[in-house]
């Protein structure tokens, strides 16, 4: 469906994917109606300092704010925040709002989100226990960053460790519980895994693998203890729930648009409904280095769906598909992953671990599909181009730090 | 405080009023300056930010650091003179400053 025509566009969600959007669509010249629906309070910001600087304080408010407010009136677009959009009417081309007013479109951007898997544990809802995913949350859990305060994280993904990394640092008494064997069982290998449970003992992280949580217990409303399912008992002042996320699709589901685990959408994020597209975590895409389909958690995933979304509408060439990437700061550890390591038949290590700078390259059928690299950015910037080449690799060349990474690379590429 | 003209490719260019402690990509993006994307918002995770600096700024915008140098590396049509414009802190020193965006990020 052409939609170069549209002159009505409603986006629905205001973070990042939202907010490319936004972006694309103004720089892509579109001088259209442009109408932003967001539920939260806040203006469109950037989620990862939430566990990283902006947790710690080193990073102030103003800075996680993509735009100033001046910016939007700027652009001439509408901001609604603190509204949910309620229900989509197909057939009428309207987005229903949570108050009754109803928005109308050409072409509608449902970019969502997430939000957070709720701990299926009594007390969950004690006084002390928090989500980490907005900035509202933020402002609830930093006064209790203090010095000697416990705190109980349940769930070591990505999310989980940089929080105890942040708390940590800050001098609170941190544990970690997680019910897999080990940290990052999700996410990673267990090279990875043995890594960064080494580095969070090594500060003084109580990390507890294979920790079934039983409840949350609590005195006059307050958080006082996690006690586990063997009875282990750990006094905490404060308990972080990063127990994973899920996408926020029921808006797309309820109004007839095909979902699975995500809102379905084709290369240019577009659903089932051809004036509709959805972008960021709730949208389930095609990964086209991988050959299968699946939903991102992640900025790159957020921003080039953006991009996505708004070429398709104004009928431009579709841009890159980048390589998924992801990135996790952990003390003075920088993460950057590109690719997805799902499904690795080899593992290859490049470097050694004990030096802090090393990575992990994934191979399927010799050739490369992902890198996990810590303090290691040639390895990362290389591996991008190379997975998206679907360039053979051998893995004793990826082992040898005699040879830089770059010409390893240059030589894959040429062959 | 400082003033930092961004010019583009196509010979028009952008002139900012910088705040100290920011970077001088933030100081882009917040003042809608085209030609710095800055996907990864500033963690010099994805070189979307590419400028050439002018050579008279050179010394003063501070030592590369190796994750950057390895972002360049990588990056299209590098210079000399090319530099993440979220690894460069804006300070009095850089009043004045004059950035060159290339013509693509990507």
């Amino acid at each position: 469906m052409d939609l170069s025509g549209a002159t009505r566009i409603v986006i629905i969600g205001g973070g990042q994917a939202g907010a490319q959007a936004l972006q694309s669509l103004r720089q892509g010249g579109y001088a259209g109606a442009l109408t932003l629906v967001g539920d939260e309070a806040a203006l469109p910001y950037q989620r990862p300092p939430l566990s990283k600087a902006y947790m710690k304080g080193e990073f102030t408010e103003e800075r996680l704010y993509f735009r100033p407010e001046s910016w939007y009136q700027d652009q001439n677009i509408d901001v609604i925040l603190s509204t949910r959009a309620t229900a989509i009417d197909r057939a009428n081309c309207k987005v229903t709002l949570a108050h009754g007013g109803q928005l109308d479109y050409d072409a509608l951007i449902i970019a969502t989100g997430s939000r957070p898997r709720t701990l299926p544990a009594k007390g969950a809802d004690l006084k002390g226990v928090h989500d980490l995913r907005d900035l509202s949350d933020v402002e609830r859990i930093r006064p209790n960053m203090i010095s000697g305060n416990r705190m109980v994280i349940v769930g070591a993904g990505y999310i989980g460790l940089e929080a105890a990394a942040v708390a940590r640092q800050m001098g609170l008494d941190v544990t970690v519980l997680e019910m897999a064997p080990r940290v990052l069982a999700r996410v990673t290998s267990p090279v990875m895994s043995e890594f960064f449970e080494h580095e969070h003992r090594a500060q003084g992280v109580h990390i507890l693998t294979g920790a079934r949580l039983d409840h949350l217990d609590g005195a006059d409303g307050q958080l006082a203890a996690a006690v586990l399912a063997d009875g282990t008992r750990i006094e905490a002042d404060i308990a972080l729930v990063g127990i994973g996320i899920l996408p926020n699709e029921e808006l797309a589901k309820d109004a007839g648009i095909a979902c699975n685990n995500g809102i379905l959408v084709d290369r240019d994020a577009r659903t089932s409904d051809p004036r509709i597209f959805a972008a960021g975590d709730c949208a389930s895409r095609p990964l086209v280095h991988y050959g299968r389909s699946g939903r991102l958690e992640s900025v790159h995933n957020a921003i080039e769906q953006g991009k996505l979304a708004a070429a398709a509408i104004l009928g431009k060439p579709r841009p890159t598909e980048d390589c998924p990437w992801f990135w996790s700061d952990q003390y003075d550890l920088k993460l950057q992953i590109a690719g997805l390591s799902q499904d690795y038949d080899e593992l290859v290590v490049r470097g050694d671990p004990a030096d802090r700078k090393f990575a992990v390259f994934y191979l399927r059928a010799g050739t490369l599909i992902a890198v996990d690299a810590i303090n290691s950015p040639a390895e990362f910037v290389a591996s991008k181009k190379l997975i998206m080449s679907g360039a053979k690799l051998a893995p004793d060349a990826l082992s040898d730090t005699s040879t830089p990474m770059k010409d390893i690379a240059a030589a894959a590429l040429a062959a | 405080m400082a003033k930092i003209t961004y010019k583009h490719h196509d010979g028009t260019e952008d002139v900012v009023e910088a705040t100290n402690g920011e970077s001088v990509m933030e100081a882009a993006v917040k003042n809608s300056v085209a030609g710095i994307d800055a996907d990864c918002g500033g963690a010099c995770a994805c070189a979307t930010c590419h400028v050439y600096v002018d050579e008279a700024f050179m010394d003063k915008i501070g030592e590369q650091q190796e994750m950057e140098r390895s972002m360049l590396d990588f990056a299209e049509n590098v210079q000399p003179n090319s530099r993440l414009s979220c690894q460069i802190t804006v300070s009095d020193a850089l009043d004045g400053l004059v950035v060159t965006t290339p013509e693509s990020q990507h």
